[in-house]
């Protein structure tokens, strides 16, 4: 059998020239953005003994009066309209728990889903005992922000066929902040895939759908077989959805798109070495540079 | 005294240091992508690997949930190989169950908990190997972990052993002093206001030195917070010209 091993290999170091450190824009914890008492207290932010300071370590953001600091990764801090994937943890009176990578977990109710039956179903106590039916623990779900609780948790709903149990496909977990905000998350890629790109850093992966099983929507999942060139490029997303992490590139469909074409001359499993995954990130960023302009 | 001398008439200690001289600090940020947040840091021959998780829904218990700030579960171990002999050490044991409740002091005093009510921090602490002021070593680590997991702090959180030896105070012990008879003392501190997060001394000391030690020990804790500064900055320069 062929094996591939490789030795450690010494860090890239950044060098780091003297203006580097000089960058006021970047602060560390205990850091004193400003002792001027005209500005807000915002995010990542605290007030010791009228000075503000920096409470996390990152990129100080300013807008107007009001003073952020944004770190380089944190948990998902979730906005109403969010597009998110995330697992059932828990089947509770009227309510489902849901892991969404959040810092705490999210409330999907029953009386915010689409049950079978139509939009004007009731709702009645025999629905609230059958819930496992429709989803049961371990099940993952597209779902959208509908509102955030004042202790920071979301609640979420699937009012809309294109939300709901998620059936066949590959979950990818990446830092929220590497997802670029955009009108749509749900894209059906040209390659033969759809993704679902959630705010909250998960991304799914799954064949695209025929026309009749997606009216289906809601609770019903196909598990039909799926055909090992669909599962190809599936893999092969995957792999470039984690080269693109790796280098902290955005991730759009576009993107996606760029990498999974600059990929197609390496095998699937080869995109995960470095060096190949250093080169198909560099065309990809090429490509969208050329795109811009 | 029997035995080792530890500090020699012309000062200086039984690895080569002087009476005030740190160890070699060499860290490094975000070695797990799958955790929150993690680090690596040596002090010397001391080693420590810290992991963060959180904040996230409390697991287990319910009713441990807070409802105004969130609460922050420690954990430290030794690796079996961490030290001159192989020892198997079972989780709760009550050396590390002490060191765990000590880390946890020091992070209640540090983390703005506040800030996230009825959630949970976890903070995972491994000693690869042993050398010496673990208990200092293990809060800088985590100290890094939590900052790479973007948890907001009031400041650094930083650590040092002290020892009393003939009129001097020694900075940061090696394992040959603290187990050659010098009362030490273990203290953490916020280096930029000075206050002072945790302090801990199980040996017996004249009241008229612990002034002067406590003053060497946040002198010390200072000199780690610089090496600390500098590895986030390094840190949080390499992670903003990438995303560029």
């Amino acid at each position: 059998m062929a094996l591939d091993m490789r030795l450690p290999t010494v860090r890239k170091t950044v060098s780091l020239s003297a203006s580097a450190f000089d960058r006021k824009d970047l602060v560390v914890p205990g850091d004193i953005i400003t002792s001027d008492t005209g500005f807000m207290r915002g995010h990542g932010t605290y007030v010791d003994e009228e000075k503000l300071t920096a409470s996390v370590a990152g990129e100080v953001q300013r807008v107007d009066k009001l003073i952020c600091v944004r770190p380089l990764k944190t948990r998902f801090n979730g906005e109403v309209g969010d597009v998110v994937v995330g697992r059932i943890t828990e089947v509770q009176q009227k309510r489902w728990k849901v892991e969404t990578n959040s810092r705490l977990d999210s409330v999907l109710l029953l009386s915010s889903v689409n049950l079978p039956g139509g939009e004007l179903r009731r709702r009645s106590a025999e629905d609230e005992l059958t819930m496992r039916e429709y989803l049961q623990e371990g099940d993952l779900i597209s779902a959208e922000v509908q509102s955030v609780f004042s202790d920071g948790a979301l609640s979420l709903h699937t009012r809309s066929l294109k939300y709901g149990k998620l059936g066949q496909g590959v979950l990818v977990q990446i830092s929220p902040s590497l997802i670029k905000r955009q009108k749509s998350h749900f894209h059906n890629l040209p390659c033969g895939a759809s993704v679902i790109l959630g705010n909250n850093g998960f991304v799914w992966l799954y064949p695209t759908l025929g026309q009749q099983e997606e009216e289906a929507g809601g609770f019903y999942t196909s598990l039909e077989p799926v055909s090992l060139s669909d599962r190809e490029v599936i893999s092969r997303l995957r792999n470039c959805l984690l080269a693109l992490a790796a280098h902290k590139v955005l991730l759009y469909d576009t993107s996606v798109l760029y990498c999974y074409e600059s990929s197609l001359q390496h095998s699937v499993k080869d995109i995960l070495k470095p060096e190949v995954m250093e080169e198909i990130v560099m065309l990809t960023q090429q490509k969208l540079l050329e795109q811009e302009g | 005294m029997a035995g080792l001398e530890l500090l020699s008439d012309q000062g200086y200690r039984l690895d080569g240091r002087k009476a005030t001289e740190l160890r070699k600090v060499q860290a490094r940020m975000g070695v797990f992508a799958q955790a929150d947040g993690s680090a690596y840091l040596e002090q010397g021959n001391t080693k420590a690997l810290a992991v963060v998780y959180g904040p996230h829904e409390i697991r287990g218990a319910r009713s441990r949930a807070l409802h105004d700030r969130a609460i922050i579960n420690c954990q430290y171990s030794m690796a079996t190989f961490s030290t001159a002999e192989r020892k198997r050490r079972p989780h709760g044991d009550r050396k590390s169950t002490e060191m765990s409740l000590h880390l946890k002091q020091t992070f209640e005093a540090a983390v703005l908990t506040q800030l996230y009510p009825r959630s949970q921090i976890d903070i995972y602490v491994k000693i690869l190997q042993s050398d010496g002021g673990n208990y200092s070593v293990c809060v800088n680590a985590a100290t890094l972990a939590v900052i790479d997991a973007g948890i907001p702090m009031r400041d650094y959180v930083c650590a040092c052993t002290v020892g009393f030896v003939d009129e001097t105070s020694l900075a940061d012990l090696c394992y040959a002093e603290e187990s050659g008879g010098v009362s030490s003392l273990a203290l953490a501190l916020l280096p930029r206001g000075g206050q002072i997060a945790l302090v801990q001394m199980d040996a017996r000391l004249h009241q008229d030195h612990l002034d002067t030690l406590i003053e060497a020990a946040m002198t010390a804790c200072k000199g780690v917070s610089k090496v600390l500064d500098q590895v986030v900055r390094q840190h949080l320069q390499e992670g903003s010209t990438l995303r560029e």
